[in-house]
């Protein structure tokens, strides 16, 4: 069956306005960048709405679109505990208890506010690892992106690549992150309005809720689980056997909802630079609040839709196929564009298409723009060039700097992406072991806000070895049929997890234990080093509460997370 | 600053309009639209997608300040 398809004139010219207008954006931005601070660190002047709506959609990157659709279909329902119990709860933790820290400490970034509260080793360990990171996942993005425009709309790979990388690289470096957060938000209601026909359809197509729940019994019932599996979250988590996670609910708990969702949103730069980037503390603790309301219905516009294809790839009479690799099985992540194709003409399509184009884009420019920040005031500034007592000069360096650091890792993306689509496994192997540092690092940053007792040299120990058993884990574990070492065992297998995703839930709760015992022990066997005055507006209980008293109930932080908590809990019980 | 309101609400009229009349134009095409479920997915996409545009542009500061004027 043909899985090409042809985009027509119509679907271009659309894809041509949505450019033009992200490269206006950019344009436009371009005379407000006028020193560093400007250019990394927006001025902190968004309006909370317009930084929350840039916080969800740098994490609704391509990679997330396209492997949430193609979870849908794998896992069912049971995707949306990355939402409904991963992020959301982190989210509210971020909102309510830890952006006062990062935004009342005045640090430019999470590492600088390592080095507030601890000390310069942690920081510099903290800010490599991450710059690394970010290039890698922008790099693999981008290859992702390219290489599904390639097989899927026959598009040439290098062009797609260079051309998507030269756009995001155009506004950014125009613009800084405001443009970088600016489109972000225009790429939200891209992502959203361009997919939504789409959702529509195959819904419609299935016969609804209920006609997907009546025919997806036979198909999961073959496939050895209860019928209602995929389409139910909690129900079948009592045991790891009962549903295709292969995890029961207590490693969803400790692995997604609590180690692995507060490690990304709490720590991970990216996401929180959105919210530093407000123009006020009450702001900045609202970001990840406006940004929780449509994360907590994306599950619908992206998961749903898989769910549903499972149905058509069951159903002869649809015509719905996807694409296989060279070892021919199906390329889950695939899911999306094929859906596309499915149900779209020429036209909205065009819209769909360039929908995931603005999905990648979003994700990209927000790895580039924190990357930029990282690079310039935890590297460049710490270690290679300090600031000396010429403040004017000293920011116009800066801004020089912050320019050719957005263009130098653009061009180390470009290479990244080069290097995965020559050697996929060494990238994905890469990536994986990067993204071990978000576990230890939240142990380390939460001891670090709430316990004033808790020393620099204990965070750097608990950092690394954290750090060093999520990789020793990795190591002595794979998952079950599992061909290449990329998966893990690479020093041998002392245990096999039946699912990848089982295995990295493991990985991040022995990093975030170690990292969280470790500290403990080694700062109450340390003296402190920094007193309870330097500690003022960065751990809990040496800082002044914030009261409202002066913003209207119904604009406060806690007035916006209830009505979060409630929705998601809400939303929990309905798809029990 | 730049209000964002005002380049999104400009886009999707553009976009709106562009896919309402491509949806106009093919609506004797019943064949394009069997996909669609038989729907013509554009006129009904566009005239919504021009809406929440008009919308977005009302709200905008630049707009706004012309209508005061």
């Amino acid at each position: 069956m043909e899985t090409k398809f042809a985009l027509a004139g119509i679907d271009y010219l659309i894809m041509v306005v949505y450019f033009i207008f992200v490269l206006g954006i950019g344009w436009a931005l371009k005379k407000y960048m006028k020193n560093a601070s400007a250019f990394l660190e927006a001025g902190r002047s968004m309006p909370a709405w317009v930084a929350g709506l840039a916080f969800i959609s740098t994490n609704l990157g391509a990679l997330e679109v396209m492997g949430m659709t193609g979870s849908g279909l794998k896992y069912g329902m049971l995707t949306t505990h990355f939402y409904w119990v991963g992020a959301i709860p982190a989210m509210l933790f971020l909102a309510l208890f830890m952006m006062r820290f990062y935004y009342g400490s005045k640090a430019r970034s999470v590492p600088e506010y390592l080095k507030l509260r601890f000390n310069e080793k942690t920081r510099g360990l903290n800010a490599i690892l991450f710059a690394v990171m970010t290039v890698l996942a922008s790099g693999i993005s981008m290859y992702a992106l390219a290489i599904l425009l390639e097989n899927v709309l026959g598009w040439n790979f290098n062009v797609s690549l260079l051309a998507s990388a030269a756009i995001v690289l155009a506004y950014t470096y125009l613009g800084g992150l405001s443009s970088a957060i600016y489109n972000e938000v225009l790429q939200f209601f891209i992502i959203v309005i361009g997919l939504l026909p789409m959702t529509i359809l195959v819904l419609s197509d299935v016969g609804g809720w209920g006609g997907l729940q009546s025919s997806l019994a036979p198909i999961v019932e073959s496939k050895g689980y209860a019928a209602d599996t995929w389409t139910t979250t909690w129900k079948y988590t009592s045991t790891e056997s009962g549903n295709p996670l292969g995890v029961a609910w207590y490693g969803i708990f400790a692995g997604l909802g609590f180690v692995l969702s507060f490690g990304y949103w709490c720590t991970n730069f990216l996401i929180v630079q959105r919210a530093m980037a407000a123009e006020s503390m009450t702001a900045a603790r609202k970001v990840p609040l406006i940004g929780a309301i449509p994360k907590m219905f994306i599950p619908f516009l992206i998961i749903v839709p898989g769910i549903a294809a499972l149905v058509l790839l069951n159903d002869p009479t649809k015509g719905f196929v996807l694409p296989v690799n060279e070892t021919g099985q199906p390329i889950y992540d695939y899911t999306i564009i094929m859906l596309l194709k499915q149900y779209l003409p020429a036209g909205v399509l065009g819209l769909g298409v360039t929908a995931l184009l603005a999905s990648f884009m979003s994700g990209m420019a927000g790895n580039v723009s924190a990357f930029n920040t990282v690079w310039t005031y935890d590297i460049y500034q710490s270690y290679i060039r300090p600031t000396t007592s010429d403040h004017e000069s000293d920011d116009r360096h800066y801004l020089k700097v912050g320019r050719i650091a957005t263009i130098f890792g653009v061009v180390v993306s470009i290479g990244a992406a080069y290097v995965a689509s020559k050697f996929g496994n060494i990238m994905d192997f890469l990536q994986t072991i990067f993204s071990m540092i978000n576990a230890p690092l939240f142990a380390v940053i939460f001891l670090g806000m709430f316990w004033k007792r808790s020393t620099g040299n204990a965070a750097f120990t608990g950092l690394l070895a954290g750090f060093s058993v999520a990789l020793l884990h990795h190591g002595l574990t794979q998952p079950e049929g599992a061909a290449t070492l990329v998966k893990g065992g690479w020093l041998g297998v002392i245990h096999t997890y039946p699912v990848e995703m089982a295995q990295n839930f493991w990985t991040a709760i022995f990093a975030f234990t170690t990292s969280t015992v470790l500290t403990i022990v080694i700062s109450l066997l340390s003296k402190r080093t920094k007193s309870d005055e330097e500690l003022n507006g960065l751990v809990y209980s040496m800082t002044p509460r914030l009261n409202d008293n002066d913003v209207k109930w119904h604009q406060r932080p806690w007035f916006l997370a209830t009505i979060v908590g409630v929705i998601c809990i809400v939303l929990t019980v309905l798809f029990w | 600053m730049l209000d964002i309101r005002f380049p999104i609400g400009l886009m999707f009229s553009i976009f709106g309009v562009l896919i309402t009349i491509y949806g106009l134009a093919t609506m004797g095409n019943e064949a394009m639209y069997v996909r669609s479920l038989n729907v013509n997915v554009n006129l009904v996409s566009g005239i919504c997608m021009t809406v929440f545009g008009v919308i977005m542009l009302l709200l905008s500061e630049p707009v706004k300040k012309m209508f005061r004027k």
